[in-house]
């Protein structure tokens, strides 16, 4: 991995990198890539890929409202950094 | 603008438009795609009172699929003529905003509900790449509070089922595409899965838009580029975003440069597009099958009965009625709104010819009003009430006749006066004479025959 693809993931993130910090998790980010690597060395040819681990399907619920599990406003908001009028409030990401 | 401008006939002589759309619509299930929550985003009475741990993304949230949500998106598919797979999952689509609190959008990746099939317009059919069905994301108003510029987020909308309906590259003008958008909205109205309440945001429209060379077109060559135009609430600014599109892309092919694969949103103030984001590419979004929803797996038999369950489709009910009956084209525009409604008609039209009253009367009579549409009243009455109002309108010229001749022995004073020039009387003899045939008559045939009958005297 390179220093540019340590950027590239920052930047989907919205972290904001410094200079420094993007080398030390470029490193950071080899070193665990390199442990995964021998994942690579089991041969998998002719494996069918696993869309899940518990043999479960068609897994539905009635189309039905549930009050009872609704939360009130106060419920919804008490984990918020910032509310404003009901709303949960964040710093604007897209700039027009 | 529009297709007439000259500038952009001017472009399409050198360039082909190549536009796909992508069309988001919410479906009005009772509740959430993945909870039990209240899916009435718009009409709710204060931000974040829909929600629950799941459709708000917090740790131990199990979400479990909506059956119906499931069902009409098959059904939509059935009705586009798409190809169901039987085997079908969600699947994560990763990414950060903060419109999304679980940091990704439980979608469909490789696998959606539906493939294929087609939305036909009067430029040719647009052929579909697949339908999937996906949650909604948070609604994010953006505001500037205390100076500050931040986005305040209602979680209403959050978990909300919407289904994504992809085209292919098959859109040749703005007008096709506006004509696309309205077509599949008539069809989600008229399966009465979806409102698609286009101010709202309960449909929202995409296009993918590039330009082709002559010498592309020639060697069968697709533009190595496209620019994705998001967030379109009404179809004119679709083709108004389309239109600027073709002329600012042509604009930068000429100059030799190809345009920059990006995002832009549309301003429908200035009419202009403007960049939003760098596209993510679809390995960015680590798509992974969701562990915590089960795959599907769907009998063939199922699919044939939901197949067997849809109505007669919108397109077919107008030829039918036209072709039938001689219904008229704004008669079929307003008529033809949903199943239920057209299944009602279809009651009251065969009673009418029954009863010898041509369809295409009873069709006019809707539309001017003067018969309501309401599917609760049964065809007998309406045909009744029609009845009446014709029967009024136009009376039997033997018995107008009679009533006149009546009123006019009785009253030899009147006649008397209206033969010394006395032309008022006029008026008493209409009086007269509406009394007896019903205030509903025609009154001008009623006045012709009492003059006609005074001047033989």
């Amino acid at each position: 991995m390179k220093r540019t693809d340590t950027q590239h993931i920052a930047t989907l993130a919205h972290i904001p990198i410094n200079n420094d910090q993007d080398k030390d998790l470029t490193a950071a980010f080899n070193e665990t890539l390199e442990t995964i690597k021998t994942l690579q060395e089991v041969k998998v040819g002719g494996v069918e890929p696993t869309h899940q681990v518990t043999g479960l399907e068609n897994v539905y619920r009635e189309d039905e409202v549930h009050k009872d599990t609704m939360f009130t406003q106060d419920q919804a908001l008490k984990n918020a950094h910032r509310t404003y009028q009901g709303f949960i409030v964040v710093p604007r990401i897209l700039e027009k | 603008m529009n297709a007439q401008n000259p500038s952009i006939n001017r472009r399409t002589e050198a360039y082909t438009l190549i536009c796909g759309m992508e069309v988001h619509a919410e479906l009005k299930t009772a509740s959430k795609m993945f909870c039990g929550c209240t899916n009435n985003p718009f009409f709710a009475e204060k931000p974040n009172t829909h929600t629950c741990p799941v459709c708000l993304g917090m740790p131990g949230g199990l979400p479990v699929a909506n059956k119906t949500a499931i069902e009409w998106t098959i059904k939509l598919g059935l009705a586009l003529g798409c190809d169901i797979n039987l085997f079908s999952k969600f699947d994560r689509k990763h990414y950060f905003y903060p419109d999304l609190p679980k940091g990704y959008q439980i979608s469909q990746y490789d696998i959606p509900f539906c493939t294929g099939g087609a939305v036909e317009t009067s430029h040719g059919p647009v052929r579909l790449t697949r339908i999937h069905l996906e949650e909604d994301t948070a609604k994010m108003i953006h505001a500037t509070l205390d100076g500050e510029k931040v986005s305040m987020i209602d979680h209403n909308r959050a978990g909300v089922p919407l289904v994504e309906i992809v085209s292919e590259p098959d859109v040749t003008s703005p007008a096709q595409a506006a004509e696309y958008g309205r077509n599949l909205r008539e069809i989600m109205r008229y399966l009465e899965i979806a409102d698609c309440d286009m101010e709202q945001g309960g449909m929202r429209l995409e296009a993918n838009i590039s330009l082709q060379s002559t010498e592309q077109a020639e060697r069968g060559q697709l533009p190595e580029y496209k620019v994705e135009v998001k967030n379109i609430n009404s179809f004119r600014f679709l083709e108004n975003a389309i239109s600027h599109e073709v002329e600012r892309q042509g604009e930068v092919l000429d100059t030799g440069v190809l345009p920059a694969q990006e995002t832009r949103g549309y301003n429908s103030t200035k009419d202009i597009t403007f960049t939003q984001r760098a596209k993510e590419d679809a390995a960015d979004y680590r798509y992974m099958p969701d562990p915590d929803l089960p795959p599907f797996q769907f009998a063939q038999s199922q699919i044939k009965e939901w197949q067997h369950q849809l109505p007669e489709l919108p397109g077919s009910v107008r030829t039918r009625w036209s072709d039938t009956y001689g219904l008229n084209n704004q008669a079929l525009k307003m008529l033809v709104v949903n199943a239920e409604q057209t299944a009602w008609l279809d009651s009251v039209f065969a009673l009418a010819e029954k009863q010898g009253i041509l369809p295409k009367k009873i069709a006019a009579a809707l539309v001017n009003k003067q018969l309501e549409i309401n599917p609760e009243s049964t065809p007998e009455s309406v045909l009744k009430t029609y009845q009446k109002q014709t029967a009024s309108s136009s009376v039997d010229a033997q018995q107008l006749s009679t009533t006149i001749q009546k009123i006019l022995t009785q009253h030899p004073d009147a006649v008397a006066k209206y033969q010394a020039g006395e032309t008022q009387v006029l008026g008493f003899f209409m009086g007269q004479a509406m009394r007896v045939v019903g205030n509903n008559a025609d009154a001008g045939q009623v006045r012709v025959e009492i003059e006609r009958q005074l001047k033989q005297l």
